[in-house]
């Protein structure tokens, strides 16, 4: 498949939040803040780019040659939380300002389910690991994405009067609804 | 919510005040993306509450080694040897429901529920409480996602049917709606987050009406 065309397919057509209902639980919790939401979406991208690469070298080079694939979900979630581990320390040590501003989100990435989507998408498809890379940039792109249109509206939606018992998380299921019809037209594209 | 409160209350309200799914959001992913049918809800439910048990008992069991510094990824571990072992005896013995249900078997293990209560009940209690407590949440799980299919697969299809998944043999199937007028977009993204809302919205205002209730008998 074209590279063009894999990432947009992954980052639009088929969001991941929209399409697939991955990655729900940080969608509804994070999504109140454009400022939260960039800081979420960067740190999403850099992790599943680097979990998803690390996995795939794994399940290659070690998992394939020796018939353990059945191992593949142990392995991958413990390179997700390790790496995440990792990357905590890492920035808490060497910038703490940025660590101020993303140490919050971290921990909650281990348990987001993108992450793991990935990387075991990436086998499943058989993709290349130019595919791989392209897959793993474009799948949470399209998370960032829908993460700041959705923290926009939700900021308007604030002043707004809402049923009572429609207040809070209900009112984003209906948006979430309205904006999913809405990119279900783009289904036919590629 | 305390502990005289809680017992007051019947088992029934606490389940749907307490609810994991469209009380506190946990779990959410596959209860949007797998219920489209009783069949795929009531196959998640059951392999949700089963890993949602045993990984109770077994943090539990091992609660005074786990060292704090790294209990999450142990228990991650733990969790998806679990995960594996529920996916292939699913996959060895319902072949039609492991394929329906696809990834989100191997999702399991971040479904937010387990590590949930792994980390805020069996860390904390001895192995009895544990076990009820997965039985309790599991059920609680199972409830929401076969209410969620069961709105979804009759207003989408018009039918509600309910099939063997070791042979494939249906058990039942009535159609309530007639031919023609079904709305088949409750199977699609849209009817899933509509259905969704329209649920988590019942219980808030379930939840505010049995919070007037209480404030009123207190006064």
């Amino acid at each position: 498949m074209n590279l063009f065309t894999l990432f947009i397919s992954a980052m639009l057509i088929n969001n991941i939040i929209l399409s697939k209902f991955i990655g729900m639980c940080p969608f509804m919790g994070v999504s109140t803040s454009m400022d939260s939401a960039v800081g979420m979406g960067l740190a999403v991208i850099f992790v599943v780019f680097c979990a998803s690469v690390l996995s795939y070298g794994l399940y290659y080079a070690i998992l394939a040659p020796l018939h353990l694939e059945y191992m593949k979900l142990i392995c991958f979630i413990l390179v997700i939380a390790a790496f995440v581990q990792f990357v905590e320390l890492f920035i808490k040590k060497n910038s703490p300002s940025l660590y101020k501003s993303l140490g919050i989100y971290l921990p909650l990435i281990t348990t987001n389910c993108a992450v793991l989507y990935v990387a075991l998408d990436n086998i499943t498809q058989e993709y290349t690991l130019l595919e791989t890379i392209v897959n793993s940039i474009g799948v949470p792109a399209g998370f960032m994405l829908m993460l700041c249109i959705f923290s926009t509206i939700r900021e308007r939606l604030r002043g707004n009067d809402v049923p009572e018992a429609f207040q809070g998380n209900p009112i984003a299921f209906i948006i979430a609804a309205i904006m999913a019809l809405a990119f279900s037209s783009l289904a036919g594209l590629v | 919510m305390s502990e005289k409160k809680a017992k007051k209350q019947s088992l029934f309200t606490r389940l749907l005040v307490e609810n994991p799914v469209f009380g506190l959001y946990l779990g959410i992913c596959s209860a949007l993306a797998i219920t489209t049918n009783i069949n795929n809800a009531i196959g998640m439910g059951i392999a949700v509450t089963i890993v949602l048990t045993l990984s109770n008992i077994l943090v539990s069991s091992i609660r005074n080694l786990t060292p704090a510094d790294i209990h999450i990824p142990v228990y991650i571990v733990i969790i998806a040897t679990l995960v594996t072992i529920v996916g292939m005896v699913i996959q060895a013995y319902t072949p039609s429901l492991y394929s329906a249900l696809g990834a989100f078997i191997d999702l399991i293990v971040v479904n937010c529920i387990i590590l949930g209560r792994a980390e805020a009940f069996a860390s904390m209690n001895p192995i009895g409480p544990s076990i009820l407590d997965g039985l309790t949440m599991g059920c609680s799980y199972t409830m929401s996602i076969l209410a969620m299919s069961f709105f979804r697969q009759i207003l989408g299809t018009g039918m509600l049917s309910l099939s063997n998944p070791f042979t494939n043999a249906e058990i039942f199937s009535i159609r309530l709606i007639p031919e023609g007028f079904e709305l088949p977009f409750f199977k699609e993204q849209f009817g899933a987050f509509i259905t969704f809302a329209c649920l988590a919205a019942a219980v808030s205002a379930f939840k505010a009406n049995v919070e007037k209730k209480e404030k009123s008998a207190e006064l």
